[in-house]
């Protein structure tokens, strides 16, 4: 088949180039290979550009969260280049390896974060039929590329020679080691409701959106997530005033810089990854399949533009969270997460599983989604029902009758109204 | 030569190689880093023999826990950041001779099984051709594999015992493991 | 080698060039004067006393063990999910079964107090 401008217009707005260029040329496997390239590069250069916007948004909106307003001289009044003229300065300072240092260890560490920050994108659902792979374990990919990229944090700490670097390492992957717990259990449930570990399938069994199904499990992920990338409010690891700086210490430059780019990329994909699971990715009342005209598939550059939309807003989420809520002591973020989260999604993993077992299958969507959203409710109540309990035990054990509840205060006000009864009744 | 055939041996020497280099560099923390890219070529194997889920447990488990398991492990008994222990003690010989020979036996029991001297070698890489778990024939083919092995943890007919017995194996390790890392109520602060 | 795995390969060979890009920029374009003050490892601003050796707490080698029993049971939970359609009342039953068997583990790693952080 000829090139023809029309049909290769219509595969451009279709988001399908590759696959009307395979038609033109010939399905061989050769031609494969170079589109596989291509959609590499693209998706890495994507990555890499977007986390400029990123940090220029993020200062941007933390800004004016704190009624500052945040770079603007560079670039405009915006200070929109703000961004890469930090870019130049880290590439204009000084490559300084600590004495020492472990060469091979200290050089590897930030690749590895960065490399293994990029390759969870290759399973990310941009639009119907635009994916990197679609792979059939495509979030247990995601879950075993985050799991082995703990290794390059003990790299660095290690490499560094360096003890504060060591001992931030080892918090770091004792953090990052714990929240990988409820996150893999939380995943677990949109897995199950789709009956597939794919994220496409994921996304097409949402026509209910998941987070509208299971809020339980989407808040775990959230918090998990948060802790996974090391936002705040779980980011000792990294803070300046922790600990000085963890486990990156002794990086300068871009060396330094790979650590904060992959963190980006990072936070950005788990935005992603949050959308696709629970919110439908790219979906929204069908019109990601509009075809208009001849052929003309536009609806695959609408549902780009709805899951960019989606993924930006929990983006937004993510920096909004860090712009208000203070960090978390280390034994806080640990206690919180083996006592209370792992035994939550433990038991909300259970509830699920039995729920759609019993309820009959011809129950229908929405009947089933709202059980499925009434027993998510009841579970949450529950949690924080016992949260509360624990909490007020340990608030009385430790402070005595200096941090009364309402309900204590009011018993002792009855106390008092007794007493002056008493009183008044003897005055009598 | 085959594309495969070309990554299967670029595979294979990765394997061996940092599995040689992790029974005989000095430095522990690097024979640690070897082990884990020991792991990374299996996994890569794995990728190969079109058992991408195996590809990503291994990933998952081996690379992302049981390895940062050891190295604390290591960290906690040994002063890591000095380690130079000599690779080999007086026990190497015996312990070679030993690898040898279970090399060879496990050799001589898959060729006896699968019948491999008899064809050529091929069979060594490519993807089986039928893709029917074995001796699951009770159950209805599942086009996906890895669903079909999920069915059979489950299945009566399939692997459900093994599958309880790896829970009870796996309490046992948990609860051994802090038993002997944990220290006693009555000793404070060790 | 299937197609959807060619595509990971691809990806592994070629993603460490981005990373590499800017960092050999970086050492091309930095200033080189080395000396031995700017190479001393970190230590608030003094001289590192001691070797570089910390204490290492077995808490953390708690939370990396049952993190590896979780991961495991990970492993079987993903498969089986993936199957959910196929599966009976009794298969439910099973399940339930090997996760309290393995939340056991966590309530007797509780009880005994193995995951204070002290």
């Amino acid at each position: 088949m000829s090139f023809d401008i029309v049909e290769f217009l219509k595969s451009l707005v279709s988001l399908n180039v590759a696959e009307y260029l395979k038609t033109v040329v010939g399905d061989q496997a050769w031609v494969n290979f170079v589109s596989d390239v291509i959609g590499v590069v693209i998706i890495s250069t994507f990555c890499l550009l977007i986390v400029i916007f990123l940090i220029w948004l993020e200062r941007k909106v933390i800004a004016r969260m704190q009624d500052r307003i945040g770079p603007n001289r560079v670039g405009g009044r915006y200070g929109l280049l703000q961004t890469v003229a930090d870019v130049i300065k880290l590439l204009i300072k000084e490559d300084i390896t600590p004495a020492g240092a472990d060469k091979l260890a200290y050089w590897l560490a930030p690749f590895l974060t960065v490399i293994a920050a990029l390759l969870i994108w290759a399973v990310m659902p941009f639009a119907p039929g635009v994916i990197g792979v679609d792979l059939d374990i495509g979030v247990f990919y995601v879950l075993a590329i985050s799991s082995a990229s703990v290794v390059a944090l003990l790299l660095a700490g290690w490499g560094s020679n360096n003890k504060y670097a060591l001992l931030g390492a080892f918090r770091a992957v004792a953090q990052l080691v714990s929240y990988e717990v409820p996150m893999i259990l939380s995943l677990l449930v949109p897995i199950l409701l789709a009956r597939s570990m794919s994220t496409v399938d994921i996304v097409e069994a949402q026509t209910v959106p998941f987070i509208f199904v299971v809020p339980l499990a989407a808040v775990i992920f959230m918090i998990s997530a948060l802790a996974e990338t090391g936002r705040t409010p779980f980011d000792l690891l990294e803070a300046e005033s922790e600990i000085v700086s963890g486990f990156h210490v002794e990086y300068g430059g871009m060396k330094f810089g790979m650590f904060f780019l992959a963190e980006f990329i990072s936070t950005l994909f788990m935005s992603g990854f949050f959308t696709t699971m629970f919110l439908g990715g790219y979906r929204l009342f069908g019109l990601e399949n509009l075809v208009i005209g001849d052929g003309w598939a536009i609806g695959r550059l609408l549902g780009l533009i709805i899951f960019f939309v989606k993924m930006f807003a929990v983006y937004f989420l993510f920096i909004w969270i860090r712009a208000t809520w203070p960090r978390v002591r280390v034994d806080q973020i640990l206690n919180f997460n083996w006592k209370f989260l792992v035994p939550l999604s433990l038991v909300l993993i259970l509830a699920i599983a039995v729920l759609d077992k019993v309820i009959p299958a011809d129950a229908g969507i929405y009947a089933r989604s709202s059980i499925l959203l009434l027993a998510n409710l009841l579970i949450a109540m529950f949690a924080i029902e016992i949260m509360r309990t624990v909490a007020r035990r340990k608030r009385k054990e430790s402070s005595g009758d200096a941090a009364m509840t309402i309900d204590e205060s009011e018993h002792n006000d009855v106390h008092d109204a007794h007493d002056s009864h008493h009183e008044v009744a003897a005055a009598h | 030569m085959t594309t495969d055939q070309v990554i299967f041996i670029i595979l294979s020497v990765i394997t061996l190689g940092t599995a040689l280099l992790v029974v005989t560099l000095r430095n522990l923390f690097h024979a640690a880093l070897a082990l884990m890219a020991t792991f990374l070529g299996v996994a890569g194997l794995y990728v190969m023999l079109d058992a991408g889920f195996l590809a990503a447990a291994q990933l998952l488990v081996y690379i992302g826990a049981i390895s940062i398991l050891l190295i604390f492990a290591i960290m906690m008994t040994r002063r890591l950041m000095s380690a130079d222990e000599p690779a080999f003690n007086s026990q190497v010989w015996a312990a070679l001779v030993t690898a040898v020979v279970g090399f060879l036996v496990v050799l001589w029991a898959i060729l006896r099984l699968t019948g491999l001297g008899t064809e050529d070698l091929s069979i060594l890489w490519r993807a089986p051709v039928d893709s029917k778990p074995i001796g699951l024939d009770v159950l209805p083919y599942i086009q996906n594999s890895v669903a079909a092995m999920g069915q059979a943890f489950v299945d009566p007919n399939g692997f459900v015992l093994p599958f309880e017995i790896a829970s009870v194996l796996l309490l046992a390790g948990l609860v051994g493991a802090i038993i002997v890392a944990w220290p006693k109520a009555e000793d404070e602060e060790s | 080698m299937s197609q959807e795995w060619q595509f990971i390969a691809i990806f592994i060979v070629l993603a460490p060039i981005f990373p590499a890009a800017p960092v050999i920029l970086n050492h091309l374009l930095g200033p080189r004067k080395p000396n031995p003050i700017k190479q001393q490892t970190y230590e608030c601003g003094i001289e590192t006393v001691g070797d570089s050796w910390v204490q290492f707490k077995v808490q953390y080698y708690i939370y990396a063990l049952v993190f590896v029993i979780f991961d495991i049971e990970a492993v079987f939970l993903f498969p089986i999910a993936a199957a959910f359609d196929q599966l009976t009342l009794f298969a439910i039953v099973e399940i339930v079964i090997f996760v309290v068997l393995l939340s056991m583990g966590l309530a007797y790693a509780w009880g005994r107090g193995a995951l204070e952080w002290i």
